[in-house]
């Protein structure tokens, strides 16, 4: 009975959002244009890139610590039987190719942060293929579980965020948040992007790696 | 009927979905997928709507790049609650509410 | 003011250097200095009314705006001045190298730091990303370091919160589609300009249903229980006094902002909410006078007591209502928080959570039981409280737009607060004390709990200043 309902509202409510969507006027605020035009004084050409770390560049600094959250519950909830170590290591073929692919991730996650300025990319496309590096080296048994976190650790977590968060601090004791001044403005999101692509990395991985109680078929 | 619109009901369709899945699916691994699938569909309507003129619109896409990181911090906690909750009763589904009073 | 963001976020990020367990010193000096920057907004914004303040220099619609204005400022208030004393109160409360505590000050700085930007914020999407900031550092101090039946009640909140804001998204996506900005500022305008189409009407739900979720709403409190019941007694005072407010602080900003005409245009919603409002007091009373545990019952109290907020929505033409809506939220923020500190207090004291335990406390825990007993003197709406003041104005706003029935509501509401107040009280005062000692008690501990409730008691007395700055800012 309630699965029905359930089942029956979500239709509904399906159905009204397509017929509404389908009567939409033009919008009445035109921001691509908008965009487009002050690109210029944005610090990099691609205009997804100007969004997410200089228009908007606020909510990015917000949900970093979204991230650094998730892996704080993470940890609370861990419980001391957080296993290390252990693995049970995959076959050498599948060992062999982790080793031949990880440092080639590397050099891909690199390009992918530089290239964040001219087309798509930038620090969370790096940071998530240097995560999967870190999973795949520890699917092969490469790589232990992670154990809570000692201070180097720590400090590498959260590194990228600091740096995120003392360039917003600077700029707002000289002005406004995060108001990067158009000449360094390139320079800056660079330096931010470069610590955020290896805290990512890390806290993506840590995602992972802090749960998980040993290598392949760890249980 | 532009592609960008095609996206955006599809979104709907799917977010509909996600929702139903969160409310009447019991374990709880299949209901984070729902909720992901809920993000999903939002993030559609999102992009979609914003490129029905058919011209891209660069400012959605960040914010759905904000939506997928932040659903992936979610996901990533309720998939780690829910392997302690297995590892402390066994099962991968929440007991019924209100049976702790 | 955003100082007032970038400060939690720092001293968060320090607490996580510092390791399991450290970072309350920090947490305190933050929030002392969050304390003083508010006043100091406060001042500004009753001198000057409503200032923004573009992030980046772009300014709206093209970046994100910050906005303080009367509203913003009073939740500020009430947000740094009840986490103060909490945070002296949790640094005397946890044992050092527990397990709940290890990561409770960054969390906390996060939840802070959330709750900061989500009041200031003026942007949708943004007030999104802060929506999820506050509902996951919830979660996870509501998770930390517990046993099955925490878990259960930290994934049941997740899942509950994250179908809000998933609900809130959609909304915002829609609304960005309709009009190409989600920019607060620059939709109401839009919104209260022309005729919205359908699909406005559909993200306003979407979005007014999401946060009700997060609102613990009746039907939608199933999470809040034991969530709040469950989790240790520091945490239980933050999420019931401060984050519930939160959401609905959204709801609020929302329905006098964007939404403004639409409500205007359709009735219901409101009464809606309030029948929903009601049956919450109704429920949640009963709930809690049943209530065995001690920490069930302050949680169902708070579901209770979030139904009156949902009372003033139909009543909004007249300005009290509003007002008495604050009001609310500033004395039940303290109220909430003093009674959830002193049940921590008595917890510790007798090593058990129920209410047949009391038994004879108040002898030996005179402190601890009187600032319980001024805490539910603001729940019950005994003058000179604040919570009096909040239940006169909507007494006052329902009474003078012929709305009898509701009056009715709020004072039987308050009779039942009534009910399960004394029944605590009267289990500490008139039963025979228990045989067994008592685990000593930290006096930080009681004295905290007693500053909170003598707070929600005094804040009667100033309750025009409050609302002055309420209206100075220029609210909506």
């Amino acid at each position: 009975m309630k699965r029905a309902l359930v089942v029956l509202a979500a239709g509904l409510l399906a159905v009204l959002l397509i017929a509404a969507m389908l009567q939409l006027p033009a919008p009445a605020v035109d921001l691509p244009a908008a965009v487009g035009a002050r690109l210029g004084e944005s610090g990099v050409v691609h205009p997804v890139t100007a969004v997410l770390l200089n228009f908007r560049g606020y909510d990015t600094l917000l949900e970093i610590a979204v991230l650094l959250l998730a892996l704080l519950g993470v940890l609370a909830a861990g419980g001391r039987e957080t296993a290390a170590g252990g693995a049970r290591a995959a076959p050498a073929a599948l060992r062999m190719l982790a080793r031949l692919a990880v440092p080639l991730m590397t050099v891909v996650a690199v390009y992918l942060l530089w290239a964040g300025a001219l087309r798509p990319g930038g620090a969370f496309q790096a940071g998530a293929v240097l995560a999967a590096a870190a999973v795949l080296l520890h699917l092969v048994g490469l790589l232990p579980a992670w154990r809570s976190p000692a201070v180097p650790l720590r400090l590498a977590l959260i590194a990228g965020f600091l740096v995120f968060l003392a360039v917003a601090a600077a700029l707002l004791a000289s002005g406004a948040l995060l108001q990067y001044p158009p000449a360094r403005a390139g320079a800056l999101i660079l330096l931010i992007e470069a610590a955020l692509s290896v805290s990512l990395g890390l806290l993506l991985a840590g995602l992972l790696l802090f749960v998980s109680r040993g290598g392949v078929g760890g249980r | 009927m532009t592609s960008g619109l095609i996206f955006a009901c599809a979104g709907a369709a799917v977010f509909a979905l996600g929702v139903a899945g969160v409310m009447l699916i019991a374990h709880l691994l299949r209901r984070v997928l729902a909720f992901n699938l809920m993000g999903s569909g939002a993030f559609l309507v999102l992009v979609g709507l914003g490129q029905r003129a058919g011209v891209p619109d660069p400012v959605p896409q960040a914010m759905v790049l904000t939506g997928i990181v932040v659903a992936v911090a979610a996901t990533a906690l309720a998939l780690a609650l829910m392997r302690r909750l297995h590892a402390a009763t066994g099962r991968a589904e929440l007991p019924p509410a209100g049976d702790d009073d | 003011m955003a100082w007032l963001i970038v400060l939690p976020l720092g001293w968060a990020s320090l607490a996580f250097l510092l390791g399991p367990g450290r970072g309350a010193v920090a947490a305190i000096i933050g929030l002392a200095a969050q304390l003083w920057l508010v006043a100091d907004l406060a001042a500004a914004v009753s001198a000057a009314g409503a200032r923004t303040h573009a992030v980046g220099g772009w300014g709206a619609p093209l970046g994100i705006d910050l906005a303080a204005d009367g509203l913003s400022v009073v939740m500020l208030l009430l947000m740094q001045a009840v986490a103060l004393p909490l945070a002296v109160y949790a640094r005397a409360y946890f044992a050092p190298g527990a397990d709940e505590s290890r990561y409770f000050w960054p969390m906390t700085g996060f939840l802070v730091a959330a709750a900061n930007a989500l009041f200031l914020s003026a942007d949708l999407f943004n007030l999104y990303v802060a929506l999820e900031l506050l509902g996951l550092a919830a979660v996870g101090l509501v998770a930390a370091g517990g046993g099955a039946p925490q878990l259960a009640a930290a994934l049941r909140y997740l899942l509950a919160t994250l179908v809000g804001s998933g609900a809130y998204l959609l909304g915002v996506a829609a609304l960005y589609g309709t009009y190409g900005t989600v920019s607060i500022a620059t939709l109401t305008p839009l919104l209260a300009a022309g005729q919205a189409p359908a699909l406005v009407w559909i993200a306003g739900g979407a979005m007014l249903a999401g946060l009700a979720v997060k609102t613990a709403l009746f039907p939608f409190h199933f999470w809040l229980p034991p969530a709040h019941g469950g989790a240790p007694a520091p945490v239980s005072a933050l999420l019931s006094g401060l984050v519930v407010k939160a959401s609905f602080y959204l709801i609020l900003r929302l329905w006098l902002g964007p939404l403004g005409e639409l409500a205007a245009a359709a009735p219901g919603a409101g009464w809606l909410l309030a029948l929903l409002g009601s049956a919450a007091i109704l429920w949640g009373s009963f709930q809690a006078i049943r209530a065995a545990h001690l920490k069930m019952l302050i949680a169902y109290s708070t579901v209770a007591q979030l139904g009156y907020l949902f009372l003033i929505f139909p009543l909004l033409a007249a300005p009290s209502a509003a007002q008495a809506g604050v009001m609310h939220v500033f004395a039940h923020g303290f109220a909430k928080a003093a009674m959830f500190a002193a049940a921590g207090a008595l917890i510790r004291a007798t090593g058990q959570d129920t209410v047949a335990g009391l038994a004879g406390l108040a002898e030996r825990l005179p402190l601890t039981l009187f600032a319980f007993g001024l805490a539910g003197l603001t729940l019950m709406g005994l003058p000179p409280s604040a919570g009096f003041l909040a239940k006169w104005q909507l007494i006052e706003a329902a009474l003078a737009q012929g709305y009898w029935f509701v009056a009715v509501v709020v004072l039987a509401g308050g009779l039942l607060a009534a009910f399960y107040v004394l029944r605590v009280l009267r289990q500490a005062f008139l039963s025979a004390p228990a045989a067994g000692a008592l685990r000593p008690v930290p006096r930080t501990l009681e004295w905290t709990a007693f500053a909170l409730a003598a707070a929600s008691v005094l804040l009667g007395f100033r309750g025009v200043d409050l609302l002055a700055l309420l209206a100075a800012g220029g609210a909506p």
